[in-house]
């Protein structure tokens, strides 16, 4: 069938993969191309509808994002929680669970390592300090997702929902946090403490990226390479395959099951504590940039490869870059990037379909 | 506590319970029926928004509620085609689709929001009220229940006809067949593919309506992201309903009331925070979830596509 459907079963699986060793070069990376570039004229219409010229709108995006070395640095630190947030969500559907609470996890990560990172500073050694930090958001985004992994686990009620809500709750309630216990009493916007800019984590060579972007690959080439060769990765994704049939091989699922929450949330809470103790510093009340829902597409796209994912984060890094100062420069809202992401989600579910129906022609 | 038993107290906590559970009765009931079909439709939030946008568009074009009323449910279905075409005629991943439909119409909305009304924020103007005779007249319950917008008579009728129809006619039994064992229905003669499609237009339709009643008649003004999660609510009201219309019109005005209850807090003097007013509902769908979230049972084909000989 399509997208999640090709790990559903091993059997099936097998097979793809036997097409796919078939199937040429040049099918393969129209099936890429293409529908990225059918979701960019789609949305070039829209942009036409609403009167703004899209060649002028991408041809700035392209610039400001990719070809100017300010624009490029902060694309490369902006990559940096979307790459932990790709590792979160590579385990989760690898394993088939679908984690769609990423939001909350990273702001509730944030909250805490920004809660605490500047109360310690001075305390600890520097780096001691943003360890405490992205540790205690990894704990703090893997008890957020602790109430859907029970009730998935050992009552069996679908994630999708809860996880949602949760985030939902999530996101409010780091806003409460913000507003009611972690405001930082020396200013009068509700704001936390914020960490001095030399006590972040350092900056690469002589630019502005921030090293955030180093440990963002590390995990992602971590969880591809945990999901894809080892014994525990095989495990949770034969409980992502086939539940019944892991059971029956002497798999615990609810355990593992419990796992892929811990594991994936954890790195959406260490995705949002890159931000802050990378680049923001501190926490505004209602800051939220809700990457969670957008980095879906983006791993859907890669397959559930990292290296994938890491190319596409790159290219949506920019992308983002680019969209921020148009919106200040062009008048066209960031909002518009939801718009690009939903019509390459659309065409991408739509080439899945033409390579699946191509495929079935030639059997 | 005396406070909190005036007249004026219950009177705006019914009102506003009412108020706040016609959306989500009406995205609970479309909702129902997609995943009795076997679709779960997680794009409901998209076509909630939709319809909020254009039913608010198409009121405020033309001046007349009932126009945008037509123009929400115009809206939800358009989305819900999308949803139909690529999930039910492809076969694509109904999640998905779904969270790329809601986050394309979050966009989408919010670009036609900036370009049309972000300067001058038009409003439309307080909508008429049906007093139903003599019923109206009751202290308490009377303004709150029996003086609504025509709409909420609507949505509270619909939870008898689809009971009825889910229960007596041969739709409702087809339906139940398209999500509990599509090939049965297939070999039987039935068309999976056309009742799962009408299924799905009629999530759309019912979505987008309560979108256009939450921006026409709620808030008078359309926002950007203005749902907020309310069609999610809907999902959640649908699976713990457990195929039944009733109880979705029950869970609506229980997490309604949760809604209205902190409102009401404030009109009685209260002060909490608006985030923790926020919070409310979605720990309320949790907390029942928890509790009854074993009981949920939801339709065998739920979320898998149909597609003729497929093992």
């Amino acid at each position: 069938m399509s997208m999640a459907d090709d790990i559903e079963t091993s059997e099936t699986a097998s097979v793809q993969v036997a097409v796919m060793r078939r199937r040429p070069a040049l099918r393969v990376a129209m099936l890429t191309l293409g529908p990225i570039l059918a979701a960019f004229v789609l949305s070039a219409v829209i942009l036409m509808l609403v009167g703004v010229d899209p060649l002028k709108y991408y041809s700035y995006i392209l610039q400001r994002g990719l070809f100017s070395g300010l624009g490029l640095e902060q694309t490369a630190t902006r990559m940096a929680p979307l790459l932990f947030l790709c590792a979160s969500l590579i385990i989760a559907f690898r394993a088939g669970i679908w984690n769609l609470g990423t939001d909350g996890q990273f702001l509730l990560g944030a909250v805490i390592a920004a809660a605490t990172a500047p109360l310690l500073v001075g305390v600890l050694p520097g780096w001691l300090v943003l360890l405490v930090g992205f540790v205690l958001a990894a704990l703090v985004g893997a008890l957020w997702s602790i109430l859907p992994a029970l009730l998935r686990a050992y009552h069996g009620v679908n994630e999708i929902i809860t996880t949602l809500m949760m985030s939902f709750l999530g996101v409010l309630f780091a806003s409460v946090l913000v507003k009611l216990v972690f405001l930082d009493p020396a200013t009068t916007v509700p704001q936390t403490r914020t960490l001095p800019v030399a006590d972040r984590l350092p900056r690469l060579f002589d630019t502005s990226i921030s090293s955030g972007l180093i440990w963002g690959l590390i995990a992602v080439i971590a969880v591809h390479l945990m999901m894809t060769r080892t014994a525990f990765g095989l495990r949770l994704r034969m409980v992502g395959a086939n539940p019944h049939a892991a059971a029956h091989a002497g798999l615990s699922v609810p355990l593992l099951t419990m796992a892929v929450f811990a594991l994936s949330a954890g790195f959406a809470g260490l995705a949002g504590a890159s931000e802050i103790l990378g680049v923001a510093g501190n926490v505004r009340a209602d800051w939220n940039p809700a990457y969670g829902l957008m980095v879906i597409p983006l791993v859907f796209l890669a397959r559930f490869h990292g290296i994938a994912a890491i190319i596409l984060v790159f290219f949506y890094s920019a992308m983002l870059i680019g969209s921020e100062s148009a919106a200040r420069r062009l008048g066209v809202p960031q909002d518009f990037t939801l718009v690009l992401v939903a019509s390459l989600l659309i065409c991408l579910g739509l080439g899945e379909y033409i390579d699946h129906r191509m495929r079935q022609k030639e059997q | 506590m005396e406070a909190l038993l005036t007249e004026a107290f219950l009177s705006s906590l019914l009102t506003g319970a009412i108020v706040a559970a016609i959306p989500m009765l009406l995205a609970g009931l479309g909702e129902q029926m997609s995943e009795k079909a076997g679709v779960l439709n997680i794009g409901i939030e998209g076509m909630m928004l939709m319809g909020a946008y254009l039913g608010f568009f198409v009121a405020f074009q033309f001046d007349s509620i009932w126009l945008g009323f037509l123009g929400g449910i115009v809206g939800g279905m358009l989305v819900a085609v999308l949803m139909a075409v690529l999930c039910v005629r492809l076969g694509l991943n109904q999640i998905v689709i779904g969270i790329g439909l809601t986050l394309g119409v979050e966009g989408l909305t919010a670009l036609l929001h900036h370009f049309q009304f972000s300067r001058t924020y038009p409003r439309l103007p307080a909508p008429v009220r049906a007093d139903l005779p003599l019923l109206s007249d009751i202290p308490v319950i009377g303004p709150s229940i029996f003086s609504r917008h025509p709409i909420v008579y609507i949505a509270l009728l619909s939870v008898v006809v689809l009971a009825y129809l889910y229960r007596r006619t041969n739709l409702g039994m087809t339906l139940r067949a398209a999500g509990e064992s599509p090939a049965a229905l297939d070999v039987a003669g039935g068309n999976v593919e056309g009742v799962r499609v009408f299924s799905v237009l009629f999530t759309g339709a019912m979505a987008g309506l309560g979108g256009a009643y939450l921006a026409n008649v709620g808030a008078g003004l359309f926002i950007p992201f203005m749902t907020g999660g309310a069609g999610f609510i809907g999902i959640v009201l649908a699976m713990l309903a457990r195929g039944r219309p009733l109880w979705v019109l029950i869970g609506a005005l229980i997490f309604g009331a949760a809604l209205s209850l902190t409102t009401a807090l404030q009109v009685a003097g209260s002060n909490i925070p608006t985030d923790v007013i926020q919070m409310l509902p979605f720990a309320a769908v949790m907390l029942v979830l928890m509790v009854f979230g074993r009981k949920a049972r939801l339709p065998a084909a739920l979320g898998i596509s149909y597609e003729r000989g497929a093992r």
